[in-house]
């Protein structure tokens, strides 16, 4: 049969998660003038737009307009959403194969990593995911608990995700009110005790993860201080050097907003947020109940690896934090999928710029590909993800071009929606998430919010008069 | 961000040599497969030096002989290594004021990749080109 990619034999393509890095492949592939191009594209959850939904701070709306570029997508005809369907429980790579070409995985990073350090598993330690998911009505996370009846919280790690974290724990009722935050988060936080929360870095402000813009919106939060001790905020010798020598203006920005933040003198607000450097947790600690109670930390120094990294070394020199609330926010973890090849190590599928690799030869296993989070590990913001699915899709184009797909047998776009529906008789339509979507902002409308969510699942396909 | 990265997006593959091993088989491991260096490993496995096109034209340029050497006499002996931790940033910098183009990178003792100078600076870029299609998006759709 001739390759596929025309009119009467389009390129079939499966796209497995709906998160950005999904959306801007798709995009990319339908664009193609020379070839005809026709997309699948399957969420796990009856929503789409993964961790902009999911993970994108409730008191950060501006960013979740990329969506609308994502919609407009979605209304190409050679495209459809099937969403609450799951590959490996609903549907496997024999499906794929046996009805599609290509297949894309941008499955993102499901879990969360470790410390690896006692007392990580007591109650009252949880991962920053949970907390984020929780927040922002992942279905999956709507039951959990996190004791906000403590004074003190810590969260290990200075990234972005962590600067969230910290800024949506010293939020007032008030602004909490104004979010798109699930409900039950809002309860919950509204009647937080939380009043000093510690961001704890291992290493020291010129290398702290989270952007400048960031920073900025911590020290002009309405009921929180910033504090941080200025010895921790002054340079080490080898980070000033590095910093003289380059000429980084967004980082020596951001070490000049680090030391103003310190020689502030704090303005009595009810609520403290202690950014601190060069600690790492060695320890938590339980009550007699198996609650966490306490934090132990090192001081750390930075040294040189051969390549002019700077990492952190432990002192000795020891302290203890009391804390009732410890979030790890020290990154997300891609998960395997049934029979794709991973790279354990690095938390993704085995690839070399997006084709999937035989982990016994390194080659290319024809007809599999992989982008964002899951391609490259949890880092990178939304737009980060557009040239890195670019790349995927033209080596899908390529490969296409070239005849290395797989061999579906010939099958009529009904008859795939057919086979999907029976497999998950409940799966949902881009239609039907545009329903949802009204459905929701109308809600946010009435209640002077900009939406509000559904958070089960039950729910939403309850809406949809399922 | 973290070598990792592009570690992660680039793959494991990296291409080796044994120092007893002669200078044309590199050559032709190096034409087979349109690379600039290959890493060469001693018997423990870890990288003891590494082999670059400019070794091999220096040596060429020096003597006649140099086909029928062996990779453990011309190559580059004290190589630098990098770590999936390490900085993009900062290894790009080594790179560029240390005039090496590629870096074998090492996990446990273990080799278990290869970047180079151009991997580094297209990661940097794709980050930058990532920061300003968000804010443009941003921007379009306000
Ligand atoms: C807490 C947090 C806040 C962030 N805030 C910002 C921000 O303010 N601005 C910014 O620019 N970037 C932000 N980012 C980064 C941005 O969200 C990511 O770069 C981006 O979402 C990654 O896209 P992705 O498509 O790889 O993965 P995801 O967005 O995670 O999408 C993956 C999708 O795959 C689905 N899926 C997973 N497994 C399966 C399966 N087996 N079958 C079917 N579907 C499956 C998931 O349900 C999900 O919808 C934030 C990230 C986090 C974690
Ligand atoms: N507003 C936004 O634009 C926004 C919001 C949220 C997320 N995001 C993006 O999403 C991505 C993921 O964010 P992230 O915060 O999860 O990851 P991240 O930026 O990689 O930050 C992880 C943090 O954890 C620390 N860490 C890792 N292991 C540790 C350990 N064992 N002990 C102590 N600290 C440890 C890291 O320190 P080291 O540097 O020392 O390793 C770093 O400070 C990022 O690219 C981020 O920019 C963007």
């Amino acid at each position: 049969m001739a390759e596929p990619g025309t009119r009467a034999n389009p390129l079939r393509v499966a796209i497995i998660g709906a998160g950005p890095s999904a959306f801007y492949a798709a995009d990319h592939l339908l664009k193609q003038e020379d070839l005809n191009v026709e997309i699948d594209m399957f969420d796990r959850l009856p929503t789409p737009y993964g961790l902009v939904r999911a993970g994108v701070a409730p008191d950060h709306q501006k960013i979740k307009t990329v969506t609308r570029a994502f919609a407009r997508t979605a209304t190409d005809p050679r495209f459809r959403f099937f969403g609450y369907v799951e590959f490996g429980r609903d549907i496997s790579l024999d499906d794929i194969r046996r009805y599609y070409h290509q297949v894309l995985f941008a499955t993102g990073a499901q879990s969360d990593k470790h410390m690896g350090i006692p007392g990580e598993g007591l109650r009252g330690s949880h991962p920053a995911t949970e907390f984020v998911a929780w927040y922002n009505g992942h279905p999956d996370y709507r039951d959990c608990s996190f004791d906000l009846s403590c004074e003190q919280a810590v969260i290990v790690g200075v990234g972005n995700v962590a600067i969230d974290v910290a800024r949506i724990l010293s939020l007032t009722p008030a602004e909490l009110a104004r979010t798109d935050m699930a409900d039950h988060a809002i309860a919950a936080l509204s009647a937080s005790k939380v009043r000093d929360v510690y961001l704890l870095g291992r290493r020291g402000p010129a290398q702290a993860a989270f952007t400048n813009p960031e920073l900025k919106e911590l020290g002009e939060l309405a009921e929180a201080d910033v504090i941080i001790r200025p010895d921790e905020a002054a340079l080490d010798p080898l980070s000033q050097a590095d910093l003289a020598r380059d000429g980084d203006r967004a980082l020596a920005r951001k070490v000049e907003m680090i030391q103003s933040y310190a020689a502030r003198p704090p303005a009595g607000l009810p609520r403290r947020l202690h950014l601190r450097f060069l600690v790492s947790p060695t320890e938590l600690h339980g009550d007699a109940n198996g609650h966490v109670s306490s934090v132990s930390l090192v001081r750390n120094r930075l040294t040189a690896t051969a390549t002019g990294s700077l990492v952190a070394e432990p002192t000795g020199e020891t302290e203890e934090i009391a804390a009732g609330l410890v979030l790890r926010s020290v990154g997300y973890r891609g998960l395997p999928l049934p029979g794709i090849p991973f790279h354990d190590r690095w938390g993704v599928i085995l690839n070399a710029h997006g084709r999937v690799l035989d982990p016994g030869t390194n080659a290319p296993i024809p007809g599999e590909y992989v982008t964002g989070w899951i391609k490259r590990g949890p880092t990178g913001v939304i737009g980060t993800n557009k040239p890195d699915s670019v790349e995927t899709a033209t080596a899908m184009l390529e490969d296409a071009r070239e005849g290395t797909t797989f061999a579906p047998g010939d099958a009529s776009c009904e008859a795939i929606a057919a086979f999907v529906r029976g497999r998950q008789p409940q799966c949902v339509t881009f239609d039907d998430w545009r329903r949802l979507d009204e459905l929701e902002v109308a809600a946010g409308g009435r209640a002077g919010r900009p939406r509000v969510k559904f958070t089960s699942i039950e729910d939403m396909l309850r809406a949809l008069g399922r | 961000m973290k070598m990792s990265v592009v570690l992660a997006g680039k793959g494991p593959a990296v291409f080796t040599i044994g120092p007893d091993q002669g200078v044309r088989e590199a050559i032709q491991t190096l034409a087979a497969n349109n690379i600039g260096a290959l890493i060469v490993l001693d018997d423990r496995r870890f990288p003891t030096g590494i082999l670059s096109e400019r070794d091999i034209i220096r040596e060429c340029a020096r003597r006649d002989d140099t086909l029928h050497r062996s990779v453990g006499e011309i190559m580059t002996p004290e190589v630098t290594c990098g770590s999936p931790e390490d900085d993009v940033d900062a290894v790009l910098k080594t790179m560029t004021t240390g005039h090496f183009r590629h870096l074998p990178i090492v996990e446990d003792g273990q080799l278990v990749g290869m970047v180079t100078v151009g991997d580094l600076v297209k990661a940097r870029m794709d980050q930058l080109e990532g920061a300003v299609e968000t804010l443009q998006t941003q921007i379009m759709d306000s």
